[in-house]
């Protein structure tokens, strides 16, 4: 019988549940290696400038301990040969040389690495290494540099200019302001860190905790000009990430050159606070949103400028700007982004990246303009709603935004919001409602899938694709019961192993999108063997008519013209049928514009004496085409939504900037939200089809769950008590 | 020059020895003893070590630990029971959490001497076989996690939390489990299969 919640669109439960209910799953950090020996950290204490001399004598006569690591004794790599640091494999290598040589970028920066056969003592000899510094002074405010902004390499964020430049200016109605987005940092909850091991001198097997093995493996072989087929990465489960392991980071060649000196293997698990200095996050950025309208509520133009923490060392950007090009219809739109160098690690994209800053500038903005044109916020938005893209002026591949808008509305209640601001209580609380929008596009990279059926009747896929939680394995295994028309317990799919075929990075939302069409492919592939190898046992039945169901395969009329996948391998003395299947996405980009929306309602509580903010009702709805799982989908929007309830009411990582350290850099100083924060969250999909982007028609949910929820936050809290937060977070000071 | 890393690590040993004084004991060993490359090793032991028993998961454990080792890394390195996570060392995420006599704790702020004559239940220890503890279904049902890091010590809180009488309304379930931190954003969900068991009524 066919299982509907195994296929696609369906709510099967997990199918490494098990594993991880179990503490059964192993993470990098838990494989079991003989002869393995611990890495600690030693931090820079100063900002800037040279190290003068390190005393590394006491940790290296301390008990157990191998070798103490640093400029002066660290092996060097051909890739640090080039004076460039190692930027390699599309700057997903290390943006810094580790241990290279005295210079430091910023603070809390390795300069060494204690080697100790057991955790204690490598902790405990760490704390024994001392340095000396030449320092310079440091830079780490973004306020006060915000005019040494410069224009990034970056091509997609030159600047942009559509019809007049900031012609809202001179619109009948308009709103400027400035709006500001701390620093919030990824904190997934396994810290960062890697085991390596060298199998031989030019041979290197690393359990690693990344969002794609392939790029880990380019850039180990690069950094150490080693043949990408002698570096295994392993990495089935990873505990979290949110864009934090979308490189390799200095501290994981650390550990390599570790292993190298002392020719045994090493784990290295940074620390929570190194998690703050060393493993980037999101970047502090200034901006300022100009958005004028006719008195109908027609927009006459938009003008988004944003100022970006950087580091000193390398360029990083995000789409801040991007969705103002596209997501209304205005006929006048300038964009600008500038990025700030700083003494600080480099950022690195987390979860909505760019785009969830942006639409907290432009979400706000436009909540603003609804109360100066006194329109619902909702009407305003849908009067705007562009046909097509006007960014690129190509058709949407499907935009079902206004649909949610509705269902979105329904659900939280819309019609109880109050006209006014600061007009209505609950249980002596003020209540708001708010609401705002998220963009991201819809990706899609080429992917491989190997798929083999057995003469067993199972089905086992592989490819390189990455698990940091949406639950790839799950919706890899409901695409292929899809096709192959078996039930769920016989198919099997692995990944997270630079053994299997070529996976793109887990970034972007566009796993489904990507890996799940090469399964689709193969599946398909697999599917025309068979029938091919059928002999005569399908009656001649038109093959674009037949039906793939409960192991067999059919003619749609005859049910006697059929047989079992089983038969047709035993048939033909096969042990097993195996096909390997490259996708890769076509002309569709050219032809439509392919984005995922979100739209986030949210209803808050607000205390009219302390100001403490409480969601009381989340409702967030995608349009992300096809759902594959709804049940894991549903969890990715949940969890999307509790980020943003982060973002918007707690999340800051504060920088004494006369030591350009930060000072609140754990989990009891840096609040992310925990079980008693969250209310109840309804998550709503608008489940159509995109008919081109892929051969399911889904499209990424990851990023859109959290873009868009921080403004529906602020403009709830406008909502309940009139003040308009510009600000992240909005803390009760803020509002008293 | 310190070729071999057996070199290198015994003459770290021998350095801290010298600072030990225990370096006259050593006069005394038998030959035998000294041409043990572990010889240093096992001659520290004794000094540096204390004696240890706990049962663990049912399974009684003789041990001798460093009483710097906390409980938690006592699991997950020596006894390779790695279903219990390090989230922070801390005591701020709760993804360490086990059941000690009964008591949920968290073991990265447990020092392992501390347990003597303890009975530790880590997540390892909660299914009866291939039978997964209702806790454990209730999780899988409701999807109580995604990267599944958090997770075991989510379940361990979760039973506790049933077990103190703190698990009576969607409410006071958020406030006790709120030790227990998980970024991919669960909560809802973890809710659900507390409310779930709770009112399911199966001893827990
Ligand atoms: S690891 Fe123990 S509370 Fe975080
Ligand atoms: S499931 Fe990932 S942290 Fe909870």
């Amino acid at each position: 019988m066919k299982n509907k919640d195994e296929r696609i669109g369906g709510r099967m439960s997990r199918v490494d549940a098990q594993l991880k209910v179990t503490g059964a799953a192993k993470y990098f950090a838990e494989f079991e290696v003989p002869n393995l020996v611990y890495g600690v950290l030693v931090p820079s204490t100063i900002t800037k400038g040279t190290i003068k001399s390190l005393d590394t004598k006491k940790a290296e006569s301390a008990p157990g301990v191998l070798a103490v690591l640093s400029y002066l004794n660290a092996p060097k790599t051909p890739a640090y040969q080039t004076d460039e640091p190692s930027k390699t494999s599309s700057g997903r290598g290390p943006g810094m040389k580790a241990f290279h040589d005295n210079k430091v970028y910023f603070n809390g920066q390795p300069i060494a690495m204690v080697v100790a056969n057991t955790f204690e003592r490598a902790t405990y000899a760490a704390s024994l290494v001392t340095a000396q510094y030449e320092k310079s002074s440091h830079q780490t405010e973004l306020k006060s540099n915000l005019d040494k902004g410069i224009t990034p390499k970056s091509k997609s964020l030159q600047d942009y200019q559509r019809g007049k430049k900031d012609a809202y200016q001179t619109a009948p109605v308009k709103i400027e302001a400035e709006y500001i987005q701390p620093t919030e940092v990824h904190n997934p909850m396994e810290l960062h860190g890697i085991l390596a091991q060298w199998e031989g001198p030019d041979k290197i097997t690393v359990y690693a905790k990344t969002q794609g093995v392939k790029m880990t493996q380019q850039v180990i072989a690069d950094t150490f000009k080693i043949p990408k087929e002698n570096v295994s990465v392993h990495s089935q489960f990873v505990g979290g990430a949110f864009g934090m392991s979308l490189r390799v980071w200095p501290h994981e060649i650390a550990t390599i050159l570790a292993a190298q000196k002392v020719q045994r293997p090493v784990k290295l698990v940074i620390t929570r606070d190194q998690m703050f200095t060393i493993a980037g996050y999101r970047p502090h950025t200034h901006q300022k949103v100009g958005i004028g309208a006719n008195k109908d509520g027609k927009f006459v133009g938009i003008s988004h400028w944003a100022n970006v923490q950087n580091s000193n060392y390398e360029e990083f950007t995000e789409a801040t700007v991007g969705m103002t090009r596209f997501l209304y219809r205005s006929p006048n739109v300038n964009t600008t982004y500038r990025v700030v160098p700083l003494d600080i690690c480099t950022p690195i994209p987390m979860r909505g990246p760019g785009e969830a800053t942006g639409a907290f500038a432009l979400e706000s903005a436009i909540d603003e303009l609804s109360y100066a044109l006194n329109m619902d916020p909702i009407d305003l938005r849908m009067k705007n709603y562009p046909e097509k893209d006007p960014e690129q002026d190509l058709p949407w591949s499907s935009n079902h935004v206004r649909e949610a808008y509705q269902l979105g509305a329904d659900k939280i209640g819309w019609s109880n919001r109050p006209k006014e601001p600061r007009s209505k209580k609950e249980n002596g609380m003020w209540i708001g409602y708010g609401m705002a929008t998220g963009t991201f596009g819809a990706h899609r990279r080429e992917a491989t899938a190997r798929a083999q059926l057995k003469a067993d009747g199972t089905l086992l896929i592989q490819s390189a694709a990455s698990d940091i939680g949406p639950g790839t394995g799950t919706a890899m295994v409901q695409i292929a019961a899809e096709v192959m028309g078996m039930p769920a317990d016989q198919i099997k799919f692995e990944l997270g192993e630079t053994a299997f075929p070529y996976a793109p990075i887990q970034g972007g939302s566009a796993t489904v999108a990507s890996v799940g069409s090469a399964v689709h492919e193969a599946c398909m592939a697999l599917r025309q063997q068979l029938v091919e190898l059928s002999g005569n046992a399908l009656k001649k039945a038109k093959v674009d008519t037949l039906v793939y169901e409960e192991g067999r395969v059919r003619s749609p009329t005859d049910r006697s013209a059929s047989i079992a996948y089983t038969e047709i391998l035993k048939r033909n003395n096969l042990p097993m049928l195996e096909v390997t299947k490259e996708a890769k996405p076509g002309e569709e980009g050219k032809k439509f514009a392919m984005y995922s929306f979100s739209v986030h309602f949210v209803k808050v509580h607000v205390h009219p004496t302390t100001g403490v903010v409480r969601v009381k009702h989340a409702v967030a709805v995608a349009d992300a085409g096809t759902i594959v799982n709804h049940k894991t989908a549903s969890s990715q929007m949940m969890g999307g939504a509790v980020g943003g309830i982060g973002m918007a009411l707690q999340e800051e990582a504060v920088i004494d900037h006369r030591y350009g350290r930060y000072i609140n850099n754990d989990l009891a100083n840096y609040h992310v939200p925990v079980n008693a924060d969250i209310p109840d969250i309804d998550v709503l999909f608008v489940d159509k089809k995109d008919p081109y982007i892929n051969p399911m028609g889904a499209k990424g949910l990851g990023e859109i769950a959290i873009i868009g929820m921080a403004p529906a936050i602020a403009n709830a809290v406008y909502n309940a008590t009139g003040k308009r937060i510009r600000e992240l977070p909005i803390t009760p000071d803020k509002l008293i | 020059m310190k070729t071999s890393k057996k070199t290198i690590e015994n003459e770290a040993r021998r350095d801290f020895l010298k600072q030990s004084s225990v370096l006259s004991a050593l006069v005394l060993s038998p030959e035998k003893a000294i041409k043990d490359p572990n010889w240093d090793e096992k001659i520290a032991a004794p000094f540096e070590k204390v004696p240890l028993k706990l049962e663990i998961n049912g399974v009684k454990h003789t041990l001798n630990v460093e009483p710097r080792t906390t409980l938690l890394d006592l699991l997950r390195e020596q006894l390779h029971l790695t279903g219990t996570k390090k989230g922070c060392d801390y005591g701020q995420c709760g993804a360490c959490t086990v059941h000690s006599d009964g008591q949920r704790i968290n073991s990265c702020l447990t020092l392992a001497v501390t347990e003597e004559g303890k009975k530790i239940t880590t997540i390892e220890g909660l299914a009866k076989g291939d039978t997964l503890h209702p806790m454990q279904e209730a999780f899988v049902k409701h999807d109580g996690f995604q990267c599944g890091y958090c997770t075991p010590g989510q379940i361990m809180s979760a039973v506790a939390c049933i077990r103190e009488g703190h698990a009576n309304s969607e409410d006071e379930i958020r406030e006790y489990m709120s030790g227990n931190i998980c970024r991919c954003g669960a909560y809802p969900n973890i809710v659900d299969a507390i409310m779930d068991v709770k009112k399911g009524g199966q001893t827990v």
